[in-house]
């Protein structure tokens, strides 16, 4: 059934109130069971052997020994896991980054697994597996994989998005142009021009807990997989076409998950899990170690960018630039295109154009972090906005407003705006006390703004109402950041009843409809609406169960502040009945009492926000410290405004590692130099400021309560607040993130000559 | 007769045309249309397309009807974090 998805201005009792997060006591107390926690009878712990080398073909692998060690039920090779993807490139690529098929693609890559009864039979039985390796020539830098002499990764790349086809195979896979105006003619009536190259390295998400699974295969061909995971059912589809499995007989449970932020929205090893149980018959369980998690899962793009940006001496910007070359990883993606999507996104530009390359190298396969790909394109942008503001004697924040993107505005990237939020981000930038605040030595102030997408996607709910009046939700988004609070409180706005009446549960994928994956920031706006309409619907029934308690015609039934009331002519005496009385009837009225829907949740509503950052530079070391830190961001409509907050604050938190201190470091063997938290350092809470916040809601026109996602915008501003801020602090313009003590201090030497 | 402005990549699966005609009144008879009229689109079919009409984004809902003067923008599907 179609709903109305239409904002209504919806007056709210609970919704936009800050309860107690549901999950909250079981994650302190421990009891939460994330992806490690499980365990299964005759269980076996399944261990990867990874290729040390950068490129490299693989000769021979010889398993034999490792298959007689005592304890050791099964190894796998590529051999395990045919090729049953019937030409689907795609997913054939996910099958070989799962298992390396003749060549290792990147120190790291998988190429033999085994299962065994314990982890040291496992671990000796990796050191068993004799793989005879000829090593291929290696390229980890995007420029130079971009080079005609660079070795090609994978032979079946032609460039798409050029005209013609090249007839080679090349590392470039896909040039991606977006824009609209002449620049070149906006560039000739510019007072002012800009020019101006940044770099930006590698980074993962760095999410606190590894991958883990627990793998179950009978010889009846149903399985189980438990695990931790962005997205189960996502995962479920997958698996079953990579072990040719029936949908139906895999039943794929996720954990509670401990950060996903794009991460956990791929298979890595979970497909290897599977093949191990299949061949041993008994469950294993998988557990990435951290040194796994950087060198085999799915970090951020690294990235090399020119930007060029024309303006008027009054601040009008007439031409706007900028050429994105992203890495992709090993495997095709689509990085660098949605980073010449996003790039000028916030602007209101007459004549602009951007031009993404996706480019192949040998490091892991690229996967989504946080609005993937935004903030390497606004370290630049939201850089040289910067330069040329300084140029043009404007203040930075007057000249965004100036240039801001509004409702009517062509979109760089294609459309024409609705009502959107920048303007009123950068309105509240300017008025913020944050801005008017006193600076000392060596510090300095800098800010930007982001952009992200959102979307929404398909989703399913179930409500029933039990018959002492409590409600289960079931949704099908996992929950990373607070939604199934958020959702209780979507359920008990409706129904009106209150937060604690209700109970929002993830279900398993034999337990609902297909439900997308919580990316995109949709976890709260899809299954928000689905939840309001399952509501209603429930409503619906409610009120026929007071009719027939009743005996009076539905007609007559209206449901008001969480009680079904009688109206019209000979029913006004009746008293209200509550939800609680009517659920404790359903027995004898028509049974269980429950609501229902399915929606494809599109239109989720675009998001900016703006964000202001104070630092302090040690001259003499190059440290950088966070001393001020503030969000401001547009929510549509904030449900629980805790968790909105919490969303806006670890964005900004990570983005601030991703600024000043994480890299992906690579040696001329092309192997990863810091594969661990020691040595890749994300920030701790005393590298860290209070991150202030600040909530505008500008209702999505397309959602009923007028939702916006909020996860993922915040990380698209920090890495150009903190350059610009650390370039005012430093007095050089940094040009390179991260922006690490070495750098700084080099880049001040170097002005200091 | 609508007016179907052609983004990135996908301008390429369509000859290099920026714009392109199609008639259609909702965004399933507009998907079918284009892959009949240009079958390179099909590789943007699989990995994912997107429509924008009046600059709302729409992924999966292909039974929004679509009227003659709208904006109408393909887009490629766009993953998240």
């Amino acid at each position: 059934m179609q709903h109305d998805t239409s904002y209504t201005d919806q007056k709210f009792k609970v919704v936009g109130t800050r309860p107690n997060r549901p999950d909250g006591v079981d994650k302190v107390t421990g009891r939460a069971r994330y992806g490690a926690d499980v365990t299964a009878p005759g269980q076996l712990v399944g261990r990867i052997l990874r290729s040390p080398h950068a490129h490299a073909r693989i000769k021979k692998i010889d398993t034999s020994r490792a298959e007689k060690l005592s304890g050791v039920k099964a190894v796998i090779t590529s051999a395990d896991l045919p090729d049953l993807t019937e030409g689907n490139r795609g997913m054939l690529d996910i099958l070989e980054n799962c298992m390396a098929r003749g060549r290792a693609l990147y120190d790291g890559h998988a190429v033999a697994a085994v299962a065994a009864i314990d982890a040291q039979t496992a671990k000796k039985a990796l050191k068993l597996i004799k793989v005879s390796y000829e090593k291929l020539p290696h390229v980890t830098d995007v420029d130079k994989a971009m080079e005609a002499d660079a070795p090609v990764i994978q032979d079946y790349v032609f460039t798409r998005g050029v005209e013609p086809t090249p007839k080679t195979p090349s590392n470039i896979v896909a040039v991606s142009e977006f824009g609209h105006g002449d620049v070149e003619a906006g560039f000739a009536a510019a007072d002012v021009i800009v020019e101006k190259s940044f770099k930006t390295e590698q980074t993962h998400q760095g999410y606190i807990e590894p991958h883990a699974c627990l793998a179950s295969v009978n010889s009846d061909g149903s399985a189980e997989l438990w695990v931790t995971t962005q997205g189960h059912f996502g995962f479920r589809s997958n698996c079953a076409e990579l072990l040719g499995l029936d949908i139906a007989k895999l039943k794929v449970t996720s954990s509670e998950i401990g950060g996903g932020f794009g991460g956990k929205t791929h298979v890595w090893m979970e497909p290897v899990a599977l093949a191990l149980s299949r061949k041993a018959n008994r469950p294993v369980k998988l557990v990435m170690s951290r040194e796994e998690v950087f060198r085999a899962t799915g970090p951020t793009s690294s990235t090399s960018v020119d930007v060029k940006i024309g303006a008027k001496k009054d601040g009008t910007i007439t031409a706007a630039l900028a050429v994105l070359r992203y890495q992709d990883g090993a495997f095709p993606g689509i990085w660098g295109m949605l980073g010449a999507m996003t790039s000028w996104a916030c602007y209101d530009i007459p004549n602009v154009k951007s031009v993404g390359y996706d480019v192949l190298v040998n490091r892991p396969k690229v996967a989504a972090y946080r609005a993937p790909s935004a903030p390497m394109a606004a370290f630049g942008i939201e850089s040289t906005m910067d330069i040329v503001a300084k140029k043009i004697r404007m203040k930075p924040i007057d000249f965004r407003i100036k240039n801001a993107a509004k409702e009517g505005t062509l979109a760089s990237y294609g459309p024409t705006y609705g009502p959107i939020g920048i303007g009123p981000t950068l309105d509240a930038a300017k008025n913020h006390p944050h801005m008017k605040a006193r600076l000392r030595k060596n510090q300095g102030r800098g800010m930007a703004c982001g952009f992200w997408f959102n979307f929404g996607g398909q989703t399913c709910v179930d409500l029933n109402i039990g018959v002492d009046g409590t409600v289960t939700l079931t949704v099908g988004t996992v929950d990373v950041g607070g939604s199934r609070a958020a959702l209780c409180l979507i359920a008990a706005e409706e129904l009106g009843i209150p937060y604690e009446q209700v109970k929002t549960n993830i279900a398993d994928t034999a337990s609902l409809g297909h439900n997308d994956m919580t990316e995109g920031s949709r976890g709260t706006f899809s299954s928000g609406m689905a939840a309001i309409f399952a509501a209603r619907e429930a409503i619906e029934v409610l009120r026929q169960r007071a009719a027939k308690m009743w005996d009076i015609p539905v007609e007559a039934v209206v449901w008001e502040e969480g009680q079904a009331k009688a109206t019209g002519k000979g029913h006004g005496n009746l008293p209200p009945l509550s939800l609680k009385e009517i659920a404790a009837r359903a027995p004898t009225t028509g049974g269980p009492i429950a609501g229902h829907n399915e929606v494809v949740a599109d239109n989720a509503g675009v998001s900016f926000a703006s964000h202001i950052c104070d630092v302090e530079v040690d001259p003499e070391t190059g440290a950088t410290k966070v001393i001020r830190y503030t969000v401001i961001q547009d929510a549509g409509k904030a449900i629980h405004p805790d968790y909105v907050e919490g969303q806006f604050q670890g964005g900004a938190a990570q983005g601030i590692g991703w600024a000043l201190n994480e890299e992906y470091i690579y040696g001329d063997d092309g192997c990863l130099q810091n594969p661990g938290f020691l040595d890749y350092r994300i920030p701790v809470c005393s590298d860290l400021p209070f991150i202030d916040t600040q909530i505008l809601e500008i209702p999505n026109p397309n959602h009923p309560y007028g939702v916006r996602g909020v996860g993922e915008t915040s990380i698209v501003p920090p890495l150009a607040a903190i350059g610009n801020a650390v370039s005012n602090a430093a007095g050089v313009r940094m040009d390179h993130v991260p922006m690490s003590p070495p750098r700084i201090l080099k880049a001040i030497e170097d002005a200091n000559g | 007769m609508l007016q179907v402005s052609l983004t990135g990549s996908l301008r390429s699966a369509a000859g290099g045309a920026e714009v392109i005609e199609i008639e259609a009144g909702t965004i399933r008879e507009l998907m079918a249309k284009i892959v009949e009229r240009y079958p390179a689109m099909n590789q943007h079919f699989d990995s994912g397309i997107a429509v924008a009409i009046n600059g709302e984004i729409y992924r999966d809902n292909w039974d929004v009807e679509i009227a003659a003067d709208s904006e109408v923008f393909l887009l490629p599907r766009i993953p998240g974090g």
